[in-house]
């Protein structure tokens, strides 16, 4: 494995405004990493720079460690990419796949078989002349996969390919690219501002704002314990407990996060001061007085809900257990079956597995979203 | 109306009669538009292109003092172009003063800016995104630039076609440079002023006719193909 393409110090300015400002990002070789921010947080630049697309005011790409550029079309011809927009050419949907391999000097006869082998992968066999600017969003963007496939890049570069499409679609897609890149197993950059995408997608993630790297790490451990405010905000939990171990045995650890004690499953040793944080996809919500069965979750505390949203099919809640503040999602019909409203006692229950532990020191980003 | 009612039956007589005069006039139009368009072409096209899809110092200026290019009266090309090429002038050596190759100069003067703007304004709509498109797939420089023409193919031979027309409907530039010599620069739009003047309405209006006909052809074509290109669009 080992990495296939890493930057350093890439810095790119717009005019006076700085879009892009980073120490440091990197991919392992076939695997997928997921650049996710907001509108505007330099993504698309970003992007644009791995895929030696742009040229950065500062530092430096590397591929498979050796350093690379716009100008070195060697290291070009190995990436290939696909937009928000599928910005299809004007012509066939075989004129549109074969571009690439046109540009490389692959004969008619290989460019018709590599044609029809990609167009099959994405869903679109025997598409080959239709024209190209007919076809739906879905389509299009299936096509404009496909045109990117059919390079075998080492590098394949995507940038928010599903964000223009209606939910259905979308979920559909999401599915097919995540299971087209894994079996490959090419080295993928997939932008997004869809977090649950990233989830589907991706083995790492690196969350930008303002053309700034907030959280990078494990798709897991990164929305499972988002290292601030902002980026939990950005994630749609609540920022991260701070807390002090208690104690360790058997896998379980015990620890203070003022006020409730919080399992967690891992082994650190006692005094140790951490960070913790649970999905809220994985908190439990039950009545007040409600006897819940006997299961094998750990945290089982008593609060009182302190904020509910409505966000699309799902509610968000917030409980408050001695003044610490847990995020939990509900679904509408156990709201209304449960009676839920701000200020209403309920039980929070969620497993030792669930809770991610970071040691307190390692991030250090408890106190920078000042 | 009775005015009217002759110049239609002279035009109609003289167009199926022909004459050598006519096929003369006929002729030199042809060539002076034809020289003149293409050197439009060669120069303006790639000025266009550069102007619309790259960024560069001086680029705003350069799009602004061809705009105004576009919208120089001809008389006033002609009347430089006659300045440099009149025995006094600075290139009054070449004899070229009342010529066809003085009139295609002054007509790819005029053609050159219109081709070269709307050019840039056809290249310029292609979306950036759609050229990092084709560099993520391994273009060059070159091979993006010609995606782009061939992307905004309608809108470059709309802009061709606007720099043919103007020189093919011109009068100022080339009454000035070409002098109107019978049987040598005599084209269409100054046989027309010359006969109106004369009186001779018929024949005027035959050229007029004749005129209108090869515009008519043209953006018959260019119609045709839009056309053919919307329905492949699928618009």
């Amino acid at each position: 494995m080992g990495l296939a393409l890493r930057a350093e110090g890439i810095r790119k300015e717009y005019g006076k405004h700085v879009v892009v400002d980073i120490d440091h990002v990197e991919v392992a070789a076939g695997e997928t990493l997921a650049l996710l921010g907001p509108s505007g947080a330099g993504k698309t630049t970003l992007l644009a720079v791995l895929g030696l697309l742009e040229k950065p005011d500062a530092g430096q790409v590397f591929l498979d460690g050796r350093p690379v550029s716009s100008k070195d079309t060697q290291a070009r011809m190995q990436m290939a990419a696909a937009f928000q927009s599928p910005y299809l050419f004007k012509g066939t949907i075989a004129d549109n796949v074969a571009y690439g391999l046109k540009l490389r000097g692959i004969p008619a006869a290989r460019r018709r078989e590599a044609v029809a082998e990609a167009l099959e992968r994405v869903g679109l066999s025997g598409w080959e002349s239709r024209s190209a600017l007919t076809l739906s969003g879905g389509e299009a963007q299936r096509v404009a996969l496909a045109r990117a496939l059919v390079l075998k890049p080492r590098v394949l570069l995507l940038d928010e390919p599903l964000s223009s499409l209606d939910p259905l679609i979308k979920g559909r897609l999401t599915q097919d690219f995540a299971r087209i890149i894994h079996e490959d197993s090419m080295t993928t950059v997939y932008v997004t501002h869809d977090q649950n995408e990233a989830m589907a997608v991706a083995e790492t993630v690196v969350i930008l704002r303002d053309g700034r790297v907030v959280a990078q790490g494990h798709v897991d451990d990164v929305m499972g314990l988002p290292p601030d405010d902002w980026t939990a905000g950005f994630l749609g939990s609540e920022p991260p407990l701070a807390g002090t171990v208690i104690s360790s045995a058997e896998g379980l650890v015990a620890i203070d996060v003022g006020g409730p004690v919080v399992y967690a499953t891992g082994e650190i040793a006692p005094g140790t001061r951490v960070m913790a944080g649970v999905r809220p996809e994985d908190v439990l919500l039950f009545e007040g007085t409600a006897d819940i069965p006997r299961s094998t979750a750990r945290n089982r505390f008593q609060g009182t809900v302190s904020d509910i949203q409505l966000w699309g099919v799902m509610y968000h809640m917030v409980v408050e257990v001695d003044g610490v503040r847990i995020a939990s999602r509900v679904s509408r019909a156990s709201v209304r079956e449960m009676g839920l409203a701000q200020g209403s006692q309920v039980q929070v229950v969620f497993k030792a597995t669930a809770v991610r532990v970071r040691p307190f020191d390692e991030s250090g980003r408890l106190d920078r979203d000042e | 109306m009775q005015v009217f009612v002759d110049a239609v039956v002279t035009a109609v007589t003289l167009l199926f009669q022909g004459s050598a005069e006519l096929w003369n006039v006929i002729a030199a139009t042809f060539e002076v538009a034809i020289i003149s368009t293409v050197a439009g072409v060669a120069f303006g096209a790639p000025m266009g292109f550069v102007m619309g899809a790259t960024r560069f110092r001086g680029r705003r200026l350069l799009i602004a003092l061809t705009n105004t290019g576009m919208a120089v009266p001809p008389v006033v090309i002609g009347l430089v172009v006659m300045m440099f090429l009149s025995r006094r002038g600075p290139l009054g050596f070449l004899g070229l003063l009342y010529s066809v190759d003085a009139m295609s100069i002054a007509q790819t003067l005029i053609s050159t800016p219109i081709i070269a703007g709307l050019t840039a304004a056809a290249v310029a709509s292609v979306p950036y995104k759609l050229r990092l498109q084709a560099r993520s797939l391994g273009a060059s420089r070159i091979q993006e630039a010609l995606l782009a023409l061939k992307e905004a193919r309608l809108g470059v031979l709309a802009a061709v076609a606007s720099g043919f027309g103007a020189v093919v409907r011109g009068v100022g530039a080339v009454m000035m440079v070409g002098g109107n010599i019978e049987g040598q620069t005599r084209v269409l739009t100054t046989a027309i002023v010359q006969e109106s003047r004369k009186g001779d309405f018929g024949l005027a209006l035959a050229l007029g006719l004749i005129l209108m006909f090869i515009t008519f052809t043209m953006n018959g074509f260019l119609t045709w193909y839009q056309h053919s290109n919307e329905r492949f669009e699928g618009r």
